[in-house]
């Protein structure tokens, strides 16, 4: 019984860090000013600014998370296929920039990416017209792939290099084709690694509100930024709990998604 | 059992490191007090982040013998919830007017005993006027800073007469060319002062017109920021944009082309001032603070470091001509005369202001 006092800190941990904020949110969301039960904030989700900024949310989130599926996955496929000495300095290379604050990185792309920017700059260099991305949902987009992207790699690469090879040689010696290998063999078995890579872009993603306000200059409102506004400058604590229920629904269904596909959740990095 | 006993080991040490640790505090600062000075020698300071000459902390400091406990705020809106919970106590906080307004009426201040604060007599009576607008009988704050809001614009891209009106706000050329403030109440001043209203109307017709015209607006905007302003006006990435006036002389120092303009149709004079909150536990001391900052030397001191308008008559006599010839950092009675001051509009109005901020926000 002596060492499930080990386990203390870490309930310490859980039940201050993790419960206890998540019931203040769900009183908070769950109750009106005098402290009755009330269901309006969560039903707040349905006046249009905000039902507005929750499918925008959705919207972008599921085009940066195909995104960074489409870069990723050939990537990892690439990891798999050079030699162990080389692969492991790509992904240290690639990790990298993970050490650096994701808001520095965040802010680099604002001057890169601004009218009189970095990139701005080399295209009229080369004669080119200048763009203009900065303060779009496509700066967002690119804000989230860049962001996320290593997320997606990693799970992917963890799940590719445990395949062995003598599973494709068994697929090309009964006749499949590369592409047949591929598609019935190799992709089937990555699934885990490509679920919880959705799960991990796509989670992040949609709760952001720091890449919209950075790259999309404040002009589009995501359902993370009314609920940081809600906290912050609107002073409205109920309705940000209340919209946060809302949210959090959206990240259990993506959870319930990634136990089936990889109940132990060995590919979670 | 064994476990369980273990585990309450766990919470008392952790508890026992609690109390020591809270108890090192105390112990410090009241030692240092007694070092210092006679009484409890410690005043807790909420102020802005950035709103003061640091060296002056150590000078009032080893004046008066009072240790200074300085937190810093963002805004506002983050400070009044820990007032008001109370479970930071501080002694002398400075928030904006409308926020002070909020304060008194709630029954968070405590009026100053200006017997302590002879050297108010440094504000000049404008802003002793203008502060009875949220403070009716000059009782519990005294300014620290002012300022108006107007438009800053490059003038190598922008003519001086076109910012005469807000309305070159909405104009069709400087599309992507123009920066807004993240906060409503600001953003609303350009389209409510267009359309003839009050900064402080509760009349809905009127702010869903003015929002009506922040909608039509937005897709000629660069972006909504707060400090950001700064490095767009610098680097020049944008034309012109919705300022605060204490923002005009840092950004003039790093690109002498900016300027600042209060349009003709009016704008909002604001200012800062130090309120005692009324859980304040050394009372005597935020009052030797506050009178310390409204010393000239002090006030000037202040004033070149965060540029924010002093109403320090005593400090601006003290000031550089180059200063005082800069209109945009000390406005004539004139501009001042036409700018309405922000009130605090009740919780209800709050949120409907948030309301329409996060229809601008929403639109397309």
């Amino acid at each position: 019984m002596g060492r499930k006092s080990f386990a203390l800190p870490y309930i310490i941990w859980m039940v201050g860090f993790t419960v206890i904020p998540l019931a203040m949110i769900v009183f908070y969301g769950l109750t009106d000013r005098t402290g009755a039960f009330t269901l309006s904030n969560v039903a707040q989700i349905m006046t249009a600014e905000h039902a507005q900024a929750l499918w925008l949310s959705v919207g972008l989130s599921v085009v940066s998370t195909l995104i960074c599926l489409l870069l990723a996955y050939p990537l990892a496929m690439i990891l798999k296929g050079i030699s162990h000495s080389q692969n492991s300095l790509v992904v240290f290379i690639f990790i990298l920039p993970m050490w650096m604050n994701s808001l520095l990185r965040t802010m680099a792309w604002q001057t890169i990416l601004s009218n009189q920017g970095v990139l701005n700059a080399v295209l009229g260099f080369f004669g080119l017209p200048a763009v203009r991305i900065i303060n779009t949902a496509g700066a967002i987009v690119f804000g989230m792939v860049y962001d996320f992207l290593p997320f997606m790699v990693l799970p992917i690469y963890n799940v590719l290099i445990k395949i062995g090879q003598d599973k494709v040689d068994a697929a090309r010696d009964l006749g499949a084709n590369g592409m047949q290998t591929f598609f019935r063999v190799i992709f089937p078995m990555s699934m885990p690694g490509v679920v919880s890579g959705i799960t991990m872009v796509f989670v992040p993603s949609m709760t952001t509100f720091v890449i919209s306000n950075l790259l999309g200059g404040g002009k589009v409102l995501l359902i993370g930024n009314v609920i940081e506004q809600a906290f912050t400058s609107g002073s409205n604590w109920r309705l940000g709990s209340g919209l946060s229920l809302v949210l959090m629904v959206f990240i259990f269904i993506s959870m319930a998604v990634l136990a089936k596909y990889d109940p132990e959740g060995s590919n979670v990095i | 059992m064994i476990g369980l006993k273990k585990g309450i080991a766990y919470l008392l040490a952790l508890a026992v490191l609690a109390a020591m640790l809270a108890g090192c505090g105390n112990a410090e600062s009241s030692q240092e007090g007694e070092f210092k000075a006679g009484e409890n020698g410690v005043v807790k300071v909420y102020n802005w982040g950035d709103y003061i000459d640091e060296e002056v902390i150590d000078l009032f400091e080893k004046e008066t013998g009072i240790e200074v406990v300085y937190d810093l705020f963002e805004n506002n809106e983050e400070m009044y919830p820990i007032i008001e919970a109370g479970g930071r106590v501080y002694d002398a906080v400075c928030p904006s007017d409308y926020m002070i307004e909020r304060m008194i009426r709630n029954g968070l201040l405590q009026t100053i005993n200006m017997d302590n604060v002879p050297n108010i007599e440094y504000i000049g009576q404008t802003h002793m006027q203008g502060a009875r607008s949220f403070d009716p009988d000059n009782a519990y704050a005294v300014p620290y800073t002012f300022g108006t809001v107007g438009i800053m614009y490059n003038t190598t891209m922008v003519g001086e007469d076109e910012v005469k009106t807000w309305d070159v706000l909405w104009e069709e050329k400087y599309s992507q060319s123009l920066v807004m403030y993240e906060s409503v109440r600001d953003s609303l001043v350009p389209a409510l002062k267009l359309l003839g209203y009050s900064l402080n109307t509760t009349d809905r017709g009127e702010l869903e017109e003015a929002t009506e015209l922040l909608v039509k607006q937005k897709p000629l905007v660069y972006s909504y920021v707060m400090d950001q302003i700064k490095d767009l006006m610098i680097n020049g990435e944008v034309a012109l944009g919705l300022a605060y006036s204490g923002e005009v002389l840092a950004i003039q120092e790093q690109n002498p082309d900016i300027a600042f303009c209060v349009p003709d149709e009016g704008s909002n004079y604001y200012m800062d001032a130090w309120v005692i909150p009324a859980n304040a536990e050394n009372k005597e001391n935020a009052e030797a603070w506050i009178n310390f900052l409204c010393r000239p030397e002090i006030a000037k001191m202040n004033f070149e470091y965060i540029t924010y308008s002093t109403p320090n008559e005593g400090a601006v006599a003290l000031l550089d001509e180059a200063y005082l010839e800069n209109e945009d950092v000390f406005p004539e009675d004139e501009v001042i005369g036409r700018c309405e001051v922000f009130q605090y509009l009740g919780e209800e109005m709050d949120q409907y202001y948030a309301d329409l901020w996060k229809r601008v926000k929403a639109a397309r």
